[in-house]
């Protein structure tokens, strides 16, 4: 017998308790390794990792695993396509821009909840059309968000306070006596209050989706019409899936500007950033939390590791190619996962895990 | 007899019309049925039978005639609405949640059971997870009672149909409705699976009351379970009475027996 | 108020009226972005109604014919030989996707199909860069961008080859879908892939051979684009622009694109022009889509399309 069967195994663990079975991480284990990897989270990188880990890796690791949640539980979960998660996000980051300038007082966690708020009520009016129109008709919907929010941010300067560089600044703000935006911030401060949003919407979003409401999303996604005669109302459930998928992402965009960029133009979210985070929503897994988190590490990490490699095998490679063979390794995984394992690497780790379980007996 | 004495019928449809177009695919029918009945309708391919059923859970709305339920007049009702009223049913090319487990359909069922409160389930605390487990509890004893215990966690798109059969009619189940529609939910199936199903159907009726119109073109299913048949042809109703007089009704004969024995 | 009525409502047409030879230019600047957008979505409503696929690599398609136009020509290759070289990558493309993205996906849900073009975008966009570089290329296929004018009104030649180019292309494929078999099979395979069947025509076949068309409209497309505005990563924007033509055309039907497409191009060309300098410019941007979303809500269906009531 393999140790490791010993240590993993969930034989044994009777589940005596619809409560247990109900559980977000059923096998006492797995609950164990969360609460841990949570607190190591929380503890070690700020105290060990250096400068460029944190701003350059973790850091948007955490913001983009955000909003590929959000992104998620519209697209994977409700079934609503969206090619408009750049628009959201920058309706937090300009909302929390507006609002921490007008009310410096406000506390900065405030400041990013109600920005994620502003970002629902918009996505919510873009969300309306979900209604009369499915699938790609919709993407037409979310691109007529995406374009005409950036086009607004650009053209009407009281967004951006009348800044003549057409730029939005995160100010000094400190957050219990720790300075954690603008350009003082440091990067383990940020860390922190990027993983404590992450941390309390990854549960938030967990819960909604194993309850009612994301048995209703998904219902609506499997099949509407089957779902209507159980009673589900298609705008109702589209909506709210609308208005917390914004919500999300809102809050996601402001942290893009506050804890990450510093400060940022409307190019930071233009349309390019909504394909970015559908990819690690495709390529993490359609309706997981899981996979949002592994998408999004995925994504950001490729083209770092793209840069590095090459480079580490001695050869030299022009900026300019290395783009094209990101392009086309992007590409050529989206066909990969959509073919192999559509459920993406959510799903390739569960497989993983259960392997493991069985190890040394597999079928 | 004595059912339908029982309060006025449950279900009145009165004179009702649907086309698509030029197609008339319901002229002016007319069906009463009772509470606790077991009422079959019958009727060659394309003679309207679905589209009678959707009428009723609203997804077409009749140009004309109208329909009741529980004495009052829901026309125009919208599908979420008629589940409200405690209708459920299953469909013809079984609709189920393909990406859900098996669990998850029948407890999606329970839909209008379960009161929401926002904050609560994005906390997943108490009420909120009280009524989770609640609910699961009866879903767990439609399981049980459907005899699918071993498939909860299944996705649903990955079994047989036979099993995706039962599971729908679980899910239809769970909403506790008064009235079941069910559309060909033997269609398919082997003889043994056949057996099983018009057994749950019994129980269903006799342990639960529910009132059942269900669709099915197998005859010997038809005689063995329903109280009353309607004939169905191209979109009119031919003929309206128990199992034994359809048998020998010429109309019947004609247009749906003589049909069916040709194809 | 009144002034902002009047700014609106009446100011652009008194300055249409003022002008009409200035007018008559933006028409033609805006049937020619049009035409640009028809020949995309062209492409995109041949491959939906064969294959039901939502080809979003439509307008990558346009970036890859014309780079490699371009790429076959700056190494001295006859325009004749490029253009036949160039159809021939398109139909290998075609071969290539029906191998390796098709036929994998086939009986998956349309969405998981429309991601999948999604994915192929990216990778032909970086494919095509990499095979012949990411800089902006002039195309010169001999037609000079020069202008004569006939009653005070500039006309483009360049831009008039591409509109016969486009017409003439339309009616081949109009042709094309009544005349021939295969033609014939298409359109069948569109109703019903069973019908299709029975014709005797595998559908592997009508799949090669509706995405080697649509790579052909792309070499058209991208040839007078790539004349018009050098070929370069903006080409595959276009598709997006693509989306909104489709929506007011109806996603099956051919003449709708053409309608479509000019709808679009006209509208963003005459709004920005007269209706743009009140809101600060740009609004190109998203015209089109707001455009579509607009008409989206009154007439899901499209302008061609019929209504229907979904089976249940
Ligand atoms: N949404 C729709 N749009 C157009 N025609 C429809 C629609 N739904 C049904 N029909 C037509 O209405 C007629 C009746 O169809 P219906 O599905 O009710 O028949 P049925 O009795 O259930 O037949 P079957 O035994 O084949 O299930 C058919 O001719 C069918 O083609
Ligand atoms: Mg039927």
């Amino acid at each position: 017998m393999g140790r490791l069967e010993v240590i993993y195994r969930e034989a044994g663990q009777f589940k005596a308790t619809y409560a247990s079975d109900q559980a977000i991480f059923p096998i006492v284990q797995d609950r164990v390794v969360v609460v841990a990897i949570a607190v190591v989270a929380f503890v070690v990188p700020p105290l060990v990792a250096g400068e460029y880990w944190l701003q350059a890796i973790l850091i948007p690791f955490l913001i983009y695993t955000l909003a590929a949640i959000g992104l998620n539980l519209l697209t994977g979960y409700a079934g609503q396509l969206s090619l408009g998660t750049g628009g959201f996000m920058a309706v937090g980051a300009y909302s929390a821009f507006k609002l921490t300038t007008a009310f410096p007082q406000l506390s900065i966690v405030v400041v990013f909840l109600l920005s994620g708020l502003v970002a629902a009520v918009i996505g919510l009016g873009f969300g309306i059309p979900s209604l009369r129109i499915k699938g790609f008709y919709l993407a037409v919907a979310t691109l007529a968000a995406q374009f005409f929010l950036i086009w607004l941010f650009n053209k009407v300067a009281w967004f951006t306070n009348y800044a003549s560089s057409g730029t939005i600044t995160a100010p000094h703000r400190t957050l219990l006596g720790v300075t954690v935006t603008g350009p003082n911030a440091s990067a383990a401060a940020r860390y922190v209050m990027a993983l404590a949003f992450v941390a309390v919407f990854a549960l938030v979003a967990k819960n909604l989706v194993r309850g009612r409401i994301g048995r209703s999303w998904m219902a609506i996604r499997d099949r509407d019409i089957a779902a209507e005669i159980i009673g589900v109302r298609p705008l109702r459930t589209k909506l709210l899936a609308f208005g917390i998928s914004s919500f999300y992402c809102g809050v996601a965009g402001a942290e893009l500007v506050f804890l990450y960029l510093g400060s940022a133009e409307t190019l930071a979210f233009d349309i390019n950033q909504s394909f970015l985070v559908l990819f690690m929503v495709i390529i993490g897994g359609l309706g997981s939390i899981l996979g949002s988190w592994l998408g999004a590490a995925f994504i950001l990490m490729l083209p770092i590791l793209l840069t590095n490699l090459p480079h580490a095998v001695g050869l030299t490679m022009s900026v300019a190619l290395q783009k094209q063979i990101e392009l086309m390794v992007f590409g050529g995984l989206i066909l990969f996962f959509l073919i192999v394992e559509p459920h993406g690497l959510a799903r390739l780790w569960q497989i993983g895990k259960e392997k493991l379980r069985l190890w040394p007996f597999p079928h | 007899m004595s059912r339908a004495e029982a309060g006025g019928p449950l279900l009145e449809v009165e004179g009702v019309s649907v086309r698509f177009g030029a197609l008339i695919a319901l002229n002016r029918v007319s069906l009463g049925v009772a509470r606790e009945e077991v009422v079959a309708i019958i009727g060659p391919n394309g003679a309207g039978k679905t589209t009678l059923l959707n009428a009723i859970s609203g997804f077409y709305h009749p140009y004309e005639g109208r329909i009741a339920f529980a004495g009052r007049d829901r026309t125009h009702l919208r599908p979420p609405d008629v589940a409200a009223l405690g209708i459920a049913r299953t469909f013809q090319n079984v609709a189920l949640f393909r990406g859900m487990s098996v669990l998850d359909n029948i407890m999606t069922g329970r839909l209008l059971k379960m009161r929401g409160s926002f904050l609560l389930e994005a906390l997943y605390w108490g009420p909120a997870r009280r009524q989770e487990l609640e609910h699961r509890a009866a879903v767990e004893r439609i399981i049980d009672f459907l005899e699918i215990q071993g498939i909860r966690k299944t996705p649903a798109g990955r079994l047989p149909y036979g099993l995706q059969k039962r599971v729908e009619l679980a899910r239809a189940l769970a909403a506790e409705p008064t009235l079941l529609l069910l559309d060909e939910p033997m269609a398919g199936m082997n003889v043994e699976e056949k057996e099983d199903m018009c057994r749950f159907i019994l129980d269903v009726n006799q342990e639960f009351g529910t009132t059942i119109v269900l669709i099915e073109h197998d005859m010997g299913v038809v005689m063995d379970i329903s109280d009353r048949v309607v004939v169905l042809d191209y979109g009119r109703k031919i003929a309206d009475a128990p199992p034994a007089e359809i048998r020998s009704d010429r109309a019947v004969l004609d247009a749906y027996l003589g049909v069916a024995h040709e194809s | 108020m009144v002034d902002v009525v009047y700014a609106v409502l009446v100011a652009p047409f008194k300055d249409m009226a003022g002008s009409p030879a200035f007018l008559v230019e933006v028409l033609i600047g805006g049937v020619f972005a049009g035409l640009m957008y028809s020949l995309v979505a062209l492409g995109f409503v041949l491959i939906f109604k064969a294959s039901g696929v939502f080809n979003f690599a439509q307008g990558v398609m346009v970036l890859f014919a014309a780079l490699t136009l371009v790429g076959l020509l700056e190494r001295g290759v006859p325009v004749v030989l490029a253009l036949a070289l160039t159809t021939a990558v398109m139909v290998a493309l075609a071969f290539a996707i029906e191998r390796f993205v098709l036929r994998p996906l086939v009986n998956q849900e349309h969405i998981i199909l429309f991601m999948a073009t999604i994915g192929l975008n990216f990778f032909l966009e970086g494919f095509g860069e990499m095979l012949w570089g990411a800089n902006v290329k002039k195309l010169d296929i001999g037609i000079p961008d020069r202008s004569f004018v006939v009653r005070g009104v500039q006309i483009n030649e360049l831009e008039l080859t591409a509109a016969v180019t486009a017409a003439l292309l339309v009616t081949l494929l109009a042709m094309f879908f009544q005349k021939t078999r295969i033609g014939r099979a298409l359109r069948a395979v569109a109703d019903d892939h069973e019908a299709a069947l029975s014709i005797g025509i595998p559908l592997k076949t009508i799949w090669v051979v509706v995405w080697s068309v649509a790579g052909v409209v792309a070499i058209v497309a991208g040839l007078m684009w790539g004349a018009k505005s050098g070929v370069q990563f903006s080409l595959s924007l276009i598709a997006l622009k693509a989306l909104p033509v489709l929506i007011l055309g109806g996603f099956e039907s051919v003449p709708g694109a053409i309608v479509g497409g000019l709808i679009i191009g006209i509208g963003e060309k005459v709004g920005e022009v007269y209706w743009g300098p009140l809101v600060g410019g740009a609004i190109e941007n998203w015209f089109a889509y707001v455009l579509a979303l607009a008409f989206l809500l009154a007439r899901p269906q499209g302008l061609f399309g019929e209504k229907i009531i979904e089976r249940v």
